[in-house]
């Protein structure tokens, strides 16, 4: 079994804030992470070939530091890595990030499965796994949860909706997003990281995997960024005062007022 | 790209650095090429052109043109503002109609007609409830290909009902189900989709305006798709409010047949409801949320309580899930649930960022925690600062002496 799995380097959260008094974001640290669902992708595929046998590569699509979050993949068991990384990338939408992506595991070639995370925690969009099966014109099963089985070309899948899950069986190949159920990534071993730190991870660029210019970057992206700005804050609430008692009364009353109790 | 760096102004300060999200500029050495200049900044193509650097330069140095790109069609052929019905066990979804309500503003700023598209098996009586609930036009395909919920058999019918109608927006509910067929739609149709909106409009161009949070709601993005059609965005439950259902207004319901040649490439062989989540956090009004000021699993016998007392579902942050004290199907935050309850009360959590963002956007916040500085209190209406194990029975006596 192959398995290629796309890992996108994001921000640490937390790093990205607004200032208030210039309305202008600051980002405190520089800080850069692997997305965090895409680590239980990583742990997934490796776990399954180690299981099945086969091999794991990973995809990235970033600036030249993105590397970095490849080497954390290789780290952790992935036998090989690419990277994605062109100027004419820049800009890039969920629509040509699902393009460029599509065309890179296409170079690749030989795959059964291709593990996403459900979103990456810079946009949550969870657009770019189903958009890369549609451009590859395969099937696409979001939010797995846990992977049953696969046997004789089919493997079948715990898929997490609002209310339950559904059991899915469906042919190989197939593109699947993972959520945090799946299973718990492992450490990095240290052979791992030796393996990690001599490691050169390839760079392809949009000539190496033969894009129409027009579908990638901004001119491939069809959406676009207006302007950014802080949210709304919250008028600032109170703090309740006085015996303890009152203070469950006055709550009380107060939820009983806003017609909420 | 289209963003440049003039280097006579750039005083490579490096402000620019600090303000982008995406970690995308540099600050280098170039006094080989220019001497007068020490530093520059650099812009690598991690950058998506959000502007932030530009605003935050205090020397205006740095300037984005953004390729127009030409649209390839006539956009006036588009015209309609389309609503993706979801249903689940022969009901809708909730979103279903909070969209509908939203599509009317919008139909009406775009002076056009709302449709709601309504996909399943024997729903011939359903179509009356969408336009009751404000739809002019429903485009319905009646086919027992949709009993379950086949991503494809939905992606299929939907992208060849937009091909021939030529709707100008598109909005679905940001689910499970309608995140995915949405990118799927807007991936054979080329075409730009925003998800989680929580904002939507009409601007000047007639462009639909879609505002969504991003980086775990530190900040919002107004996001455009004008240069194609449709513009497609998904919409979390409970953002917009339903209209009042009108039971006279009229509308009329064009049958669209199920487009041949559809493979369903997998099989869903079963659905298991989750009794754990018995109570989907995600629909609840009310939400009773615990965190590791609990001190332990017994701890939520009385989140339980007073949850049950108001009629409400429980919540927990990750600090009590990872513990184990409750499943993570109850997680709040954002690697759990968003949720965006009427009333959220959050009992022992000190508010870590990546809680807030999952419960921020709540209309009501109370919360209740022996630490004055946690900082659980900046996003609450009301705080109490006291030993939840002495608060909260005091508040479920105060609300049940309250209903007498
Ligand atoms: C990538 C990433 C993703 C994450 N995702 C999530 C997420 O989705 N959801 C989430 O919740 N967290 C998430 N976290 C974890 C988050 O950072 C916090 O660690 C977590 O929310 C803390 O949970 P807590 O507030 O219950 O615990 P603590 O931070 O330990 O807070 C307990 C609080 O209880 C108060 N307290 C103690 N005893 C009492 C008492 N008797 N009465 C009243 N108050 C009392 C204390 O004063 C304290 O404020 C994530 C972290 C990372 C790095
Ligand atoms: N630039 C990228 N490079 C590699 N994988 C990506 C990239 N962007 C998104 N992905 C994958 O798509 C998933 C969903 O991302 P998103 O649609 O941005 O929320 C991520 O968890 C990754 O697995």
């Amino acid at each position: 079994m192959n398995f290629i799995v796309c890992v996108k380097q994001v921000p640490g959260t937390t790093d990205v804030k607004i200032n208030p008094d210039t309305n202008t974001l600051v980002r405190e640290g520089v800080e850069a992470v692997v997305n965090p669902f895409d680590l239980y992708a990583v742990e997934e595929a490796v776990s399954l070939k180690e299981k099945l046998g086969g091999n794991v590569t990973a995809v990235s699509m970033g600036p030249p530091q993105a590397a970095e979050a490849l080497k954390e993949t290789i780290a952790v068991g992935v036998d090989e890595a690419v990277l994605l990384s062109d100027r004419n990338f820049g800009g890039s939408d969920t629509l040509a990030t699902s393009y460029t992506l599509a065309r890179a595991i296409k170079k690749i070639g030989e795959y059964d499965m291709i593990l996403c995370g459900y979103q990456a925690i810079d946009g949550d969009t969870a657009q770019v796994g189903p958009g890369i099966a549609e451009e590859l014109g395969i099937p696409c099963v979001t939010y797995v949860k846990k992977i049953r089985e696969i046997k004789d070309g089919l493997v079948t899948l715990e898929r997490m909706l609002e209310t339950g899950f559904q059991v899915i069986e469906v042919k190989l190949p197939v593109l699947i997003t993972v959520v945090k159920d799946i299973n718990t990534p492992r450490l990095p071993s240290l052979r791992g990281k030796m393996k990690a730190r001599k490691t050169e991870i390839p760079v392809w660029t949009a000539a190496d995997i033969a894009c129409e210019m027009d579908r990638i970057g901004q001119p491939g992206s069809p959406t676009w960024v207006r302007k950014i700005f802080a949210p709304p804050r919250k008028t600032s609430g109170r703090i309740l005062s006085g015996e303890l008692e009152r203070q469950a009364k006055e709550l009380s009353e107060e939820l009983k007022r806003l017609q909420l109790i | 790209m289209g963003i440049r760096v003039d280097s006579s102004k750039c005083s490579g300060c490096g402000i620019c650095q600090k303000s982008c999200p995406f970690g995308a500029i540099s600050i280098e050495d170039r006094k080989k090429e220019h001497p007068r200049f020490k530093r520059i900044a650099v812009i690598s193509s991690a950058c998506t052109l959000c502007g932030a650097c530009a605003e935050a330069c205090p020397f205006k140095a740095i300037s984005i043109k953004k390729e127009e790109k030409k649209p390839t069609e006539d956009l006036t052929l588009y015209k309609g503002v389309w609503v993706i019905a979801e249903m689940s066990e022969g009901n809708f979804h909730g979103v279903t109609f909070e969209l509908l309500g939203k599509g009317r503003e919008l139909a009406e700023k775009r002076k056009t007609y709302l449709g709601c598209v309504l996909l399943g098996v024997g729903i011939s009586g359903k179509a009356r409830e969408l336009i009751s609930a404000g739809a002019d036009r429903v485009i319905a395909c009646d086919d027992p290909i949709f009993k379950d919920f086949y991503d494809t058999a939905f992606v299929e019918t939907i992208a060849a009902m937009i091909k021939e109608h030529k709707p100008e927006i598109v909005l679905l509910g940001a689910t499970a189900c309608g995140r995915g067929i949405a990118s799927r739609i807007s991936g054979r149709l080329k075409c730009g989709l925003t998800a989680d909106c929580t904002g939507l409009d009409i601007d000047s161009n007639g462009f639909l305006v879609q505002t969504r949070p991003a980086f775990g709601g530190n900040i919002m993005a107004e996001i455009l798709s004008g240069n194609t059609r449709p513009q497609m965005a998904t919409v979390r439950h409970k953002v917009f409010k339903p209209l009042a259902t009108d039971a006279e207004k009229k509308g009329e319901v064009i049958d669209f047949p199920l487009p041949g040649g559809i493979e369903l490439n997998m099989s869903i062989k079963d659905f298991v409801k989750d009794m754990t989540q018995h109570v989907n956090i995600a629909d609840a009004d009310i939400i009773v949320s615990g965190g590791r000021g609990l001190g332990s699993p017994e701890g939520f016998k009385i989140i339980e309580q007073i949850a049950e007392t108001l009629g409400g579902a429980v919540g927990a942050s990750r600090g009590a899930v990872d513990a184990g004290w409750i499943p993570y199907s109850h997680q709040v935050g954002q690697t759990g649930r968003t949720v965006c309850p009427k009333l959220y009360i959050a009992c022992g959590i000190s508010g870590a960022i990546q809680h807030l963002v999952g419960m921020q956007s709540s209309d009501v916040i109370v919360a209740i925690n022996k630490d004055p500085n946690a900082s659980i209190f900046q996003v609450a209406d009301y705080g109490i600062v006291g030993d939840l194990f002495q608060v909260l029975p005091a508040l479920v006596r105060e609300i049940e002496q309250s209903r007498k």
